[in-house]
């Protein structure tokens, strides 16, 4: 039994932690944010001479072969920083489906691209009436002679504007909501009859929604097999969620923080309300509650190697669901301590929470996955 | 990062497995049980603890603890709760008995040590005061010097099963000029030495564990001090920590959060097992995310202890969660049964012949376990302990 660190891990954690907490201001992520792609380019490169956009991926596609810590690690510090980058988009979804469902010179073409920091993607697989349901697929793909015919809209695609290539879930088979039959297709942005309509979430990250208005495709930008698309994009969607759960903690962390030292430095009827108690229970449980939630970060981590087992579906589900309730939970008490400098634009504590909601709201909220853990826990 | 256990970790928890399957714990379990014969029960268990060399494992090994890792203590607790084998009585082995290893002279380690390991002398805690509750401080109890002797005088409140004991520990006032922290001195007191009565305070269960225990000019040797006289505080102080780590008591929420689940799968409300009702699911599985949190707080916990860094603050965080979530089971236990949860079975209608079997005991347990959050020092004050130690508020 052993939480500690590799001497590698500490390496990537310090390195992450002093990238995000020197040179990363808040006014900093501000502009990035706000420039047109919503990221600075800059600091994308530095991502991959700092070698971070390698580490999930295999050795022998130039990656670092890194676990599901090295990842925690990294998240959680871009979390604490509010850092403004498309890793989740680019690397952690994106690359690891090509990574998983292409081979050859396609496979090492793009990762060679993607981990030198010289390609970004997106993976289209959200439709307006899904909610979280990645089942519930609408867009057809049909066969022709050449390939595919590609029909339909995907929506809230992160990264979409600035991607050069999206993969794209299309049914190839069966009705709306059957599990089998969908299939996952690489396509360029650039390609004829694929519309983008660009626009930003709350916490200003670029999204866009995706119409395919009978896109032909080749066999060949087929990724992973015909008809089974659903099970490697949950596989790739299970592998980012300790990482994106990590970058929530990183954010919960510092609301907690900064919360904590607001609350030492303003003073109200001649003291500092930090002395309150009621004021201080309820930091007490924002602490917990990033302690809770750092607590099923590991569980998590610690199961991963055994990723199609029930238990660490439980564990990935629990993972969700306190992050989820916490999350919000640190993020309230954030701005109601805060008072009236918590609802304004200028502090970063709306900011972090605005980027906190967005994270829990990915790939299921807590509602959502309690019932996927109601399921395993409790079969009937 | 990982939680995989070695091969002599698994050779220690076939070990376990071994040992609890061949000690008949349930023998024990139901004399326990049983307010009648509870002492009994757990003195029989005691002793098969002790004859297999494991009834403190925590304890050094030249004092007779087992030399237990951290992970050892961790398998050997959710064996324990697996085979329904109960836990021992902490007063004696968990609390005053690292107290008197610690700080006590030889001769009370001889004195005190091996009856404390084998069970024949059962003890109970005299710490809080009718006017001492969390502000412990406060406490008034009396010790005057007398020749070789205190004197004392004054009450101790909440004394659990102090009925049953031979001797209790007290924290006494020997000194008021300074801090209420100073002048607080640790005495080991017989409870046959005249003067000491004891009242019983019925509890919200119908049992009767706790007791007021009244001393009026009790005579109590020198010789039975701990340490120096003024330093009782520390000394009590610093093994608080551990009692509540213990507090937590996950595996026997796990297993709990088990029988829900079974409860569930034979409750039924208009032809349907209440495990399909959708108000059940959510709650079940609220606490199971929490509870499945807390289990890797406690082993992060067991890890810091395992590298030789004690339970600080992270024990009253343990202590926190473990008695929320030990409550929010209790709750659904009981509301489970619906109307059941509010029978009583005694000698005139059992379980059986009232017709639920979980009812009584879902009430029971409820009831009690709102003590919880209040001993071992009251959720409301591990929060000012955290507030102050760790967020430096």
């Amino acid at each position: 039994m052993n939480f500690s660190l590799t001497e590698e891990q500490q390496i990537l954690q310090d390195s992450a932690a002093r990238l995000v907490g020197q040179s990363y201001s808040f006014e900093r992520r501000q502009q990035d944010v706000g420039s047109a792609a919503g990221f600075d380019p800059e600091l994308w490169k530095q991502f991959a001479d700092l070698g971070w956009l390698a580490i999930p991926f295999r050795e022998e596609n130039g990656g670092f072969g890194g676990e599901a810590t090295d990842l925690m690690l990294l998240m959680e510090e871009m979390g604490k920083g509010l850092v403004a980058a498309p890793y989740l988009a680019t690397v952690l979804l994106f690359g690891k489906l090509v990574e998983a469902g292409t081979e050859g010179h396609l496979c090492d073409d793009l990762l060679t691209r993607l981990i030198a920091g010289q390609l970004q993607g997106g993976v289209a697989f959200m439709e307006r009436q899904a909610r979280y349901a990645l089942n519930d697929t609408c867009t057809r793909a049909s066969r022709t002679s050449a390939g595919f015919v590609l029909s339909g809209e995907k929506t809230m695609v992160l990264n979409g504007p600035v991607a050069d290539k999206l993969i794209v879930s299309a049914r190839t088979e069966g009705s709306q909501q059957d599990e089998s039959g969908i299939s996952l297709f690489l396509l360029d942005t650039t390609t004829p009859g694929l519309d983008l309509t660009s626009y930003r979430l709350m916490d200003g990250q670029q999204v866009a929604n995706v119409r395919l208005n009978n896109v032909q495709v080749k066999s060949g930008q087929l990724v992973g097999q015909e008809n089974e698309g659903l099970a490697l994009l949950q596989g790739v969607i299970n592998k980012a969620l300790p990482g994106l759960c990590a970058e929530a903690l990183g954010l919960m962390t510092h609301l907690t923080n900064t919360t904590i030292e607001y609350t030492k430095a303003r003073k109200q009827f001649g003291v500092p309300i930090s002395s309150f108690q009621s004021l201080q229970h309820r930091m007490v449980d924002m602490f917990t509650a990033c302690e809770e939630t750092r607590s099923l970060i590991y569980r998590s981590v610690c199961s991963a190697d055994k990723p199609d087992t029930q238990e660490h579906l439980r564990n990935l589900h629990a993972l969700k669901v306190i992050t989820g309730r916490r999350g919000k939970r640190v993020g309230n008490d954030a701005i109601q301590l805060h008072g009236g400098m918590g609802i304004t634009d200028e502090l970063d504590v709306g900011h972090y929470v605005k980027h906190l909601m967005v994270l829990n709201s990915l790939f299921g909220d807590a509602d959502y996955h309690q019932q996927q853990l109601a399921t395993l826990s409790l079969p009937v | 990062m990982d939680i995989t256990f070695s091969t002599d970790d698994l050779k220690f928890r076939d070990e376990v497995r071994f040992f609890f399957a061949n000690a008949a714990p349930e023998d024990s379990r139901q004399l326990i049980n049983n307010p009648d014969t509870y002492k009994q029960g757990v003195i029989q268990w005691q002793k098969k603890l002790f004859a297999q060399g494991w009834v403190a494992p925590f304890w050094p090994l030249e004092h007779g603890g087992a030399g237990w890792s951290a992970t050892q203590s961790y398998i050997y607790e959710c064996e324990r709760v697996v085979a329904q084998a109960p836990d021992v009585v902490p007063f004696g082995l968990k609390m005053v008995g690292p107290v008197i290893y610690t700080y006590g002279n030889s001769e009370q380690k001889a004195r005190f040590l091996p009856g404390i390991l084998d069970g024949t002398d059962w003890w109970c805690q005299g710490y809080s005061e009718p006017g001492a509750g969390s502000d412990l401080a406060a406490l008034k109890t009396r010790a005057d010097r007398d020749g070789g002797d205190y004197i004392i005088n004054g009450s101790k409140i909440w004394t659990t099963y102090a009925q049953y004991a031979d001797w209790i520990f007290c924290l006494v006032r020997t000194d008021n000029s300074g801090k209420p922290q100073q002048g607080i001195t640790f005495l080991l007191i017989d409870m046959k030495t005249p003067g000491i009565t004891v009242s019983p305070i019925p509890s919200i269960n119908g049992v009767n564990s706790l007791n007021e225990v009244h001393f009026e000019n009790v005579r109590v040797p020198q010789s039975n001090r701990i340490g120096e006289e003024g330093l009782g505080w520390t000394y009590a102080k610093s093994l608080l920590a551990h009692e509540r780590t213990a507090i937590a008591r996950v595996a026997d929420s796990r297993s709990r959060l088990d029988r829900v689940r079974e409860f569930a799968s034979s409750e039924h409300q208009g032809g349907r097992p209440m495990i399909m009702d959708e108000a059940f699911r959510t709650r079940f599985t609220t606490i199971e995310a929490e509870l499945m949190a807390l289990e890797y707080m406690e082993l992060r916990v067991l890890a810091a202890m395992a590298s030789n860094r004690s339970p600080g603050a992270e024990s009253s965080l343990l202590k926190i969660r473990g008695t929320e979530i030990q409550q929010a089971l209790h709750e659904l236990t009981i509301e489970l049964a619906g109307l059941y949860g509010c029978m009583i079975a005694d000698d005139e209608a059992s379980s059986a012949d009232i017709g639920h079997s979980f009812g009584d005991q879902a009430r029971k347990d409820f009831m009690y376990g709102r003590a919880s959050t209040i001993f071992g020092g009251s959720n409301e004050i591990q929060k000012n302990i955290i507030a102050k130690r760790v967020l430096g508020l």
